[in-house]
């Protein structure tokens, strides 16, 4: 580990000095602007910090950011980054994808990257739309949505980001609005905190091809009548008014009035992120009223690079060898002379 | 049945060659590393060709169930596994049908009677009993009742169930082969113990059926001749017997070593590369990382990542797996990082012959990227060399900063050859252009006045952050770029690197002739059997053709139309239809330039070259 100390950084360290070229008004500049204020929070040095995207608008991403990145290609990015930071784990590794992009034709990765359980972060910029290919449905698109390769509506149901990563055994899983940078910048540096992988599924608005697609949920006015941002260890309540709360009635979640029919606050669901078992952090991800927001699960597990390591050690504890020649000279040789 | 008169004389032969063939369950692969591990410790030069099914249970006692091992040894050079065969050995008709074609007429046959039923017949589709109806007249049959041997031989020992009985016949028939060759049981034996440590009625079953074949060849002298062979003239030093694939995984263990570097592998297992995956997975004990990805495109970019970061990254594979890795490999290119591919070539297209060898990824390896996406292109020659081209792949591409695809096939990468081992002190140096420290107006793309290879910052390296990616880049700065003349320009530096790597690779030299009528030119895998063509052309007194094998082919020697142009006519050999010949061609023109080709999944055989090359003369 590098333990040497780290340098005081303001958001400014982390902006290139590159134009950025994202549409007017899109929301990739509210998460940009938050990753550069949380990164000075996050105790981690500026040398050692690794952006790693596919393709999109979305991956454009760290040309803006003065750290090490890499703009890869469609789709790869998780693969990327796992080779990246078993080559050094004291890299901080973050992946920047769209939808389509891991998803679709990175949904091979996207999956496998969770479940292998690598310390590093992906962010997800959901637009529900294919953006710089100017507006084709994603996989995250709804039934019936009218886009360019669509125009009579979309026929495939979509994906739910955070159920196909339960599936995938996701063991950090957090959402958030695209147009609420301050939970945003915090929801990166509890990630980046986070050992394991990090999924950060941002509900990002493309004003271009699919604006308003999540206004109902993220516009100021509604914003918290409809979404519940659940936090560890406090009960899930939301509403303008704090008077709205979840609780589990049978198999299903059920909204409830506190005051009414004898409720009080102590009946509600008290978040519990850290636990194994997913089913209902996977219930949370499916609820469409209140849409869930916050850091839905955080379980802490045993990474890949950890269990690695002990097998590195372990190999090297019980080898007789220590140099290659060691190992050409073993076994079955003989003389000539 | 007495098949000849005893004859107790030991005849002194200079090489000899061997195959084992029977059921996929016979164990013929471990009966011939037996034979030719034994012969290597006694001083032979050996070379080896497995051939086996791609089911991995294929139905007992079909046609295309059958195993088959061949060895050449010799006291002379042996440089490839043989054409002909002197000893066969068959455990069932099936194994008999489909290798007799093999047996060089009036040699040896051994086969086990006692397989010889109704039942295996049929399904070797043999419509008469060929030890009976005469159709081996021209052969010398060796008939023995192996299986009931076999079992006689184990009566006494213990706790012995059928099927670990019947498993030891093949010790039978290696047994009568040592006797045969004059070669000791003993580094068999010392085998069973070492590899049978827990189950003690296994090293004993296998060293009494072993024996019992070595005492029954002498005793009941039904073998005609026995054969010695004198150990090989070899240059002095320490061997060991290496298969290619290894040799491949060591010289990359060898390379990190001298570097200081780790060794990252990302990959995907696929016939015939998943070998060198096996073996670098053994070494976490030097630092190796292996990765078994979810695809070959997570292979590649998972070393991609890993180069990134700082690692000499690898990624191997074959055919199939190299047309997926074919986006990322451009994305390298692009980067400029240092990445090496490794593609074992096995009989294509699409799924192909996974099993067999073949050379036609070639063009693949070249040109399979979209865009002008040049890279370095080596391929080994031999088992052993391709510990030093794998060693060479790494010093390129860390020193050059582009990836390298280093080629292999199935036929190296599966067979063995002693190889004289080499200290990682005695191999040349390797120098990556890591930059350590920021300097002034630095910038990711800066590059070597010589190689052009930009240097390699890495992550962790303060003042040096920075962006790569697959976009065009200005060619100062690095940054996104879509002005028009810098993208020719950048292209041009691209190929411009490459081309320079000539100034860092040895000479094309040429073997038996420097000038004259012909010159046979090859390249990767077929080195041994094209060698000893020209070879035996030489000692029949065809002193006019010459011989130019390739290792590098992106980009050729420097001196490779000097070396065309000493001779009248030229010849390519290949086992594709015709992919180096068009490189070429396409390179250098005003040569008389034709080609020969095999496209059946073998090595080319001696008599085939011999005959193509006789009539150029
Ligand atoms: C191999 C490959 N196929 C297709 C493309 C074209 N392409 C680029 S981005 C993209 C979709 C991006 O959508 P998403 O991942 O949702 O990112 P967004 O632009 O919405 O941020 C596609 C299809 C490509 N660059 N590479
Ligand atoms: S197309 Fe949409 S997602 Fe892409 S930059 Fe423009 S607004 Fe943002
Ligand atoms: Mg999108």
């Amino acid at each position: 580990m590098d333990t040497t100390a780290v340098k005081e950084y303001t958001f400014k360290d982390f902006a290139s000095d590159q134009e950025v070229r994202w549409c007017p008004g899109c929301d990739d500049y509210v998460i940009l602007r938050a990753m550069q204020k949380a990164l000075p929070e996050m105790g981690v040095k500026k040398e050692n910090v690794v952006f790693i995207s596919g393709i999109g608008c979305s991956s454009r991403f760290p040309y803006y950011m003065d750290t090490y990145g890499m703009h890869s290609i469609h789709g790869r990015a998780p693969a990327i980054a796992t080779g990246a930071k078993l080559a050094n784990s004291n890299l901080s590794v973050w992946v920047i994808t769209g939808d389509g992009d891991s998803m679709a034709i990175g949904g091979n990765h996207f999956i496998h990257v969770l479940r292998r359980n690598v310390d590093l972060n992906v962010v997800l910029f959901n637009n529900e739309i294919y953006g710089l290919t100017k507006g084709q449905f994603s996989p995250t698109s709804l039934v019936g949505q009218k886009t360019k390769s669509s125009p009579y509506g979309n026929t495939q149901p979509p994906f739910s980001a955070g159920e196909l990563a339960i599936g995938a055994q996701a063991r950090f899983l957090a959402r958030i609005g695209g147009n609420t940078p301050k939970e945003m910048s915090l929801m990166f540096i509890d990630a980046e905190k986070f050992k394991g992988t990090s999924l950060i599924e941002i509900l990002q608005n493309c004003p271009i091809f699919n604006d308003g697609c999540y206004s109902k949920y993220t516009d100021k006015a509604v914003r918290e009548d409809k979404q519940l941002f659940v936090e560890h260890g406090k009960p899930m309540i939301f509403g303008k008014e704090r008077d709205k709360g979840l609780i589990l009635n049978g198999l299903k979640l059920e909204v409830v009035t506190i005051g009414e029919n004898g409720i009080t606050q102590e009946d509600l669901l008290v978040h519990n992120a850290k636990e194994q078992d997913p089913t209902l952090h996977q219930m949370l991800v499916r609820l469409k009223y209140p849409l869930i927001t916050g850091i839905i699960r955080s379980y802490d597990d045993v990474t890949l690079e950890e269990r690695k390591n002990e097998q590195t050690e372990m190999v090297k504890a019980n080898s007789p060898f220590i140099k290659t020649d060691d190992l050409f000279f073993s076994g079955e040789t003989y003389e000539i002379k | 049945m007495i098949i000849d008169k005893p004859n107790t004389k030991q005849e002194v032969l200079e090489a000899v060659v061997v195959r084992f063939a029977g059921d996929s369950g016979d164990g013929m692969q471990l009966t011939g590393t037996q034979f030719s591990d034994t012969s290597a410790m006694f001083g032979n030069d050996v070379a080896t060709f497995p051939n086996y099914p791609a089911e991995i249970r294929a139905p007992q006692g079909s046609l295309y169930g059958v195993s088959g091992f061949q060895v050449h040894i010799g006291s002379i050079e042996i440089s490839t596994p043989g054409d002909n065969v002197d000893l066969l050995v068959a455990m069932n008709p099936a194994g008999l049908k489909t290798n007799l074609h093999a047996v060089k007429p009036g040699h040896t046959i051994i086969v086990d009677t006692d397989a010889f039923n109704k039942k295996n017949l049929e399904k070797a589709q043999y419509e008469s009993n060929p030890l009976e109806d005469g159709s081996l007249e021209n052969y010398r049959v060796i008939e023995v009742t192996m299986t009931s041997l076999t079992k006689e031989a184990l009566k006494d020992v213990e706790g012995l169930d059928n099927k670990s009985i019947l498993r030891s016949k093949n010790m039978f028939a290696l047994g009568m082969v040592y006797w045969m060759y004059d070669r000791s049981t003993d580094y068999t034996i010392d085998f069973f113990n070492k590899k049978f440590k827990s189950k003690p009625q296994i090293i004993e079953a296998n060293t009494k059926v072993l024996n019992a074949g070595y005492y029954f060849a002498e005793t009941i002298e039904l073998i005609p001749n026995a054969y010695t062979i004198a150990p090989a003239k070899m240059s002095p030093g320490t061997y060991r017997i290496i298969m290619g694939n290894t040799a491949t995984a060591w010289g990359f263990l060898a390379a990190a070593e001298k570097t200081g570097l780790e060794l990252f592998l990302g990959s995907y297992p696929i016939t015939p590369a998943s070998d060198i995956l096996h073996e670098l997975a053994k070494h976490k004990h030097f630092g190796v990382k292996t990765l078994q990805a979810e695809d070959e495109i997570a292979g590649i970019t998972s070393a991609i990542g890993a180069s990134f970061a700082g690692d000499l990254a690898i990624t191997t594979t074959s055919g199939p797996g190299l047309a997926l890795k074919g986006e990322a490999l451009g994305l390298a290119m692009m980067i400029e990082l240092p990445l090496v591919v490794v593609n074992v070539q096995r009989g294509g297209p699409s799924t192909g012959l996974p099993t067999k060898t073949e050379q036609s990824d070639l063009l693949q390896a070249m040109y399979g990227r979209n865009g002008e996406s040049p890279v370095i292109v080596i391929a080994a020659s031999t088992p052993g060399n391709c510990f030093n081209f794998a060693y060479e792949a790494a010093k390129l591409t860390l020193e050059h900063m582009t990836p390298v695809v280093l080629l292999s096939d199935g036929y190296i990468a599966n067979g063995s050859a002693p190889w004289k081992i080499q200290t990682v002190d005695a191999m040349p140096d390797i120098k990556p252009n890591i930059i350590k420290q920021a300097t002034e107006n630095w910038h990711p793309y800066d590059r070597d006045e010589d190689t052009l290879a930009r240097n390699w910052a890495i992550p962790g390296t303060p003042g040096l952050e920075h962006r790569v990616g697959g976009l065009e880049k200005d060619r100062v700065t690095g940054n996104v770029s879509y002005a028009p003349e810098n993208h020719e320009y950048m292209t041009k530096i691209r190929a411009e690197k490459i081309k320079r790597v000539q100034n860092y690779i040895p000479d094309l030299t040429t073997e038996f002739a420097d000038t004259g009528e012909v010159l046979v030119v090859g390249w990767g895998g077929t080195y041994g059997s094209l060698h000893s063509a020209v070879k035996q052309m030489h000692e029949e007194g065809y002193s006019n053709i010459g011989f130019a094998h390739f290792n590098y082919i992106n980009p050729m020697p420097k001196n490779t139309e000097d070396v065309l142009s000493k001779f009248k006519k030229i010849i390519v050999c290949e086992l594709n239809s015709g992919q180096f010949v068009k490189i070429l061609k396409a390179n250098f023109s005003g040569f008389d330039i034709s080609q020969y080709n095999k496209i059946q999944g073998l090595p080319f055989g001696n008599n085939e070259l011999i005959q193509k090359f006789k009539q150029l003369l």
